[in-house]
């Protein structure tokens, strides 16, 4: 889809002039002797839709937790608006939390539970029927105003917590793994959904999720976290593309990493030595490397071309033998074994119908990739 | 399969019939009878070698002079309130009393929760009437109590407790405070947590988090709580026996003087029908709520 070319790109984080919504300076958080958080510094700027994304227990939800304000900072600071939030309760922050469990309040209604926010905020009584009206649109439940929770469906509840969290209209969002209880369809459904309402509202979201695509699809930009720390923080295609690390490209998505010792071959090109016997792999990287360090370099299985016939003009070409096809519909991946017993994935759009595939089981085939389509990372 | 189910089926009804409905019938034909100085001491007695005649005369000596008689004599219902009262009163303290120490249970740490469960219900291992027993050693003129006030220099003479209402409802709070204890710690201990931090996160302070989430969420289990007290306490025979004065009012000690004081078995009969009759509401109200909860878990 090609963009108008006036209309400017968001990406706050790259101009110096803007203040961010939120500054995390040195932050660190213990539970007793576990390090949740270790002296963690971010930036997330106003209209954002930012992912936290990792494993369980690498700290995402406790940096939540801190910014809605169940957990004080061990030390470090937490600047919202250019203000320390640590003084303020959680009943006093203008943030506002979707729960993983949606945490609606079963005795009360679809219309009480979103008008109870607007009930304990300043707002002056005969306004809120009108909020939560526009609320109720906002995620189309308007039908489902005087159902209590246990009447509608979990999609349903999804929608009904983000109206809730939404409806005093917070400076910060928080949602913290918000579609994890939906079916897969149902999720991308409500991703979409997410995006839209948060492009309508102009509120800065900020997601805990432990699933990448989603992390991937939402999101303006994705911090990787392991162990309380900040892995990387980029967009989505450069999270993707160019991973700063092995942890990094093995976490997003599918990739096949090889190891071997690298030897410079020109301004930013390195030759990289994996197996005895076989060509260097030719890969490119913009930090210099010295010579014959051990480097790992990754490689999306889409980038790989498979062919029964050797490829003329491509950088790297490897021999191998078909050992598993997986076909998924719209794409097959193919595991070929390469010379040393190692496995490399090949992953190709099912163009054709699968009777017209012409390469299979245990045939030999010749895998390709130019010497620009892989990374070659260090750590 | 079928035989099973019947079995299962058949069981409990079973169970009811022989040990509810043949009782009752049982009792509620004594009520029904006329007092007699004879062993039983009722009349009449149904005589099947008399045949059908023996069957249609049985019928028809059986009268509601019984129930008559409580409405006219002011002393059962007077009883019959003065028992109700108690009840509610002492449902209202043990609830003052065991929310907040639920509460507390449902607050703590999870290694600390068996221990709290265990200190509530060790008094059970103890008999009952020992434990009623031994609070007329606390409560008596030169019971602990008094010694104690005494000695701090609280009151002068020692206060008349024993023998009063006020021992009656010490007793019934004691006794029965596990059984609102527990059904209002179960309904906190499932609450989910991130509700009460949804409310803070929506601008409630702990307080009213407090009164518009935990409170409305843990009403079933108080409702079951106050049943579960109101239900044996409005019988208690006991607890106004030992601790109670004679000014002390309840069915239960009427009941018992009716049966084992008078010997007049049909009128004592007739005031255990009653008791029943008035008890039936309160525990049909208590299964409704137990049914609505159940609903509302599914």
């Amino acid at each position: 889809m090609a963009q108008p070319a006036n209309r400017p790109v968001f990406a706050p984080w790259n101009d110096p002039n803007e203040k961010p919504l939120i500054r995390f300076q040195n932050v660190t958080k213990k539970f007793g002797e576990f390090v949740a958080i270790d002296d963690l510094t971010l930036d997330i700027f106003r209209r954002e839709f930012f992912a936290l994304l990792g494993p369980s227990g690498c700290g995402k939800t406790t940096l939540m937790r801190m910014l809605a304000g169940f957990e004080a900072p061990t030390s470090g600071t937490i600047l919202l608006d250019g203000v320390d939030i640590a003084p303020i309760p959680p009943n006093k922050r203008a943030t506002n939390m979707m729960f993983q469990s949606y945490a609606l309040f079963p005795h009360l209604t679809v219309w009480d539970n979103i008008a109870f926010g607007l009930k304990r905020s300043d707002m002056a009584k005969d306004k809120i029927p009108a909020r939560v009206e526009e609320m109720l649109r906002l995620v189309r439940l308007e039908k489902f105003a005087k159902r209590k929770p246990h009447q509608i469906s979990g999609g349903q509840r999804q929608r009904v917590a983000l109206a809730r969290s939404l409806a005093k209209a917070p400076k910060l969002l928080l949602l913290d793994e918000p579609l994890g209880a939906l079916d897969k369809k149902l999720r991308q459904d409500t991703q979409f959904e997410l995006m839209d309402i948060q492009e309508k509202t102009g509120t800065t979201f900020v997601i805990v999720t432990h699933d990448q695509e989603e992390a991937m699809t939402v999101a303006s930009r994705v911090a990787v976290m392991d162990h309380g720390k900040m892995i990387q923080v980029d967009t989505p295609d450069r999270i993707y593309e160019t991973p700063n690390s092995v942890y990094v490209a093995d976490f997003i998505g599918d990739v096949n990493i090889i190891e071997g010792r690298a030897v410079r071959k020109g301004d930013d090109k390195y030759a990289i030595a994996w197996a005895e016997g076989q060509p260097d792999i030719l890969g490119t990287s913009s930090a210099a490397i010295d010579q014959g360090t051990r480097v790992h370099f990754a490689i999306r299985p889409e980038k790989v071309a498979i062919a029964s016939e050797r490829p003329e003009g491509r950088a790297n070409v490897i021999e191998g033998t078909v050992s598993d096809i997986a076909y998924l519909g719209n794409i097959s991946t193919y595991k070929v074994e390469v010379a040393g017993g190692r496995m490399i994935k090949a992953q190709v759009a099912n163009e054709r119908r699968l009777a017209r595939r012409d390469i299979t089981w245990d045939d030999k085939v010749f895998l390709s990739f130019t010497d620009t389509a892989g990374v070659v990372l260090l750590k | 399969m079928n035989l099973r189910r019947l079995f299962l089926i058949g069981t409990p009804y079973l169970w009811l019939l022989v040990f509810f409905l043949i009782p009752f019938v049982i009792v509620l034909k004594i009520a029904l009878s006329d007092y007699a100085i004879s062993i039983p001491p009722y009349t009449p007695t149904l005589d099947l070698s008399a045949g059908w005649e023996g069957v249609k005369s049985f019928f028809a000596a059986l009268d509601f002079e019984n129930f008559s008689f409580l409405a006219s004599d002011a002393l059962y219902w007077k009883a019959y309130l003065s028992s109700l009262q108690i009840a509610a009163i002492s449902t209202i303290i043990t609830l003052i009393v065991g929310y907040p120490i639920a509460y507390g249970m449902a607050q703590a740490s999870d290694e600390w929760r068996p221990t709290l469960m265990m200190l509530v219900i060790l008094p059970f291992w103890t008999s009952f009437l020992i434990r009623i027993y031994s609070w007329i050693g606390i409560l008596s003129n030169e019971g602990f109590l008094n010694q104690l006030l005494m000695w701090l220099g609280i009151i002068d003479t020692p206060l008349t407790i024993l023998n009063t209402n006020v021992a009656v409802y010490v007793g019934i709070v004691y006794a029965y405070l596990p059984f609102m204890i527990l059904p209002i710690y179960a309904a906190l201990e499932k609450l989910d947590g991130s509700l009460i931090e949804a409310a803070e996160d929506l601008g409630c302070s702990r307080a009213s988090a407090f009164w518009l989430i935990t409170l409305p969420l843990s009403k079933p289990g108080v409702i079951a709580g106050c049943f579960l007290v109101f239900i044996p306490a409005l019988g208690e025979f006991v607890i106004p026996s030992i601790l109670g004065g004679s000014s002390t009012l309840m069915i239960g000690k009427v009941l018992f003087e009716e049966f084992f004081s008078n010997r007049d078995w049909p009128v004592a009969s007739a005031v255990a029908v009653v008791l029943l009759l008035i008890l039936i509401v309160p525990i049909i109200l208590f299964q409704r709520n137990e049914q609505k909860q159940r609903e509302a878990n599914q």
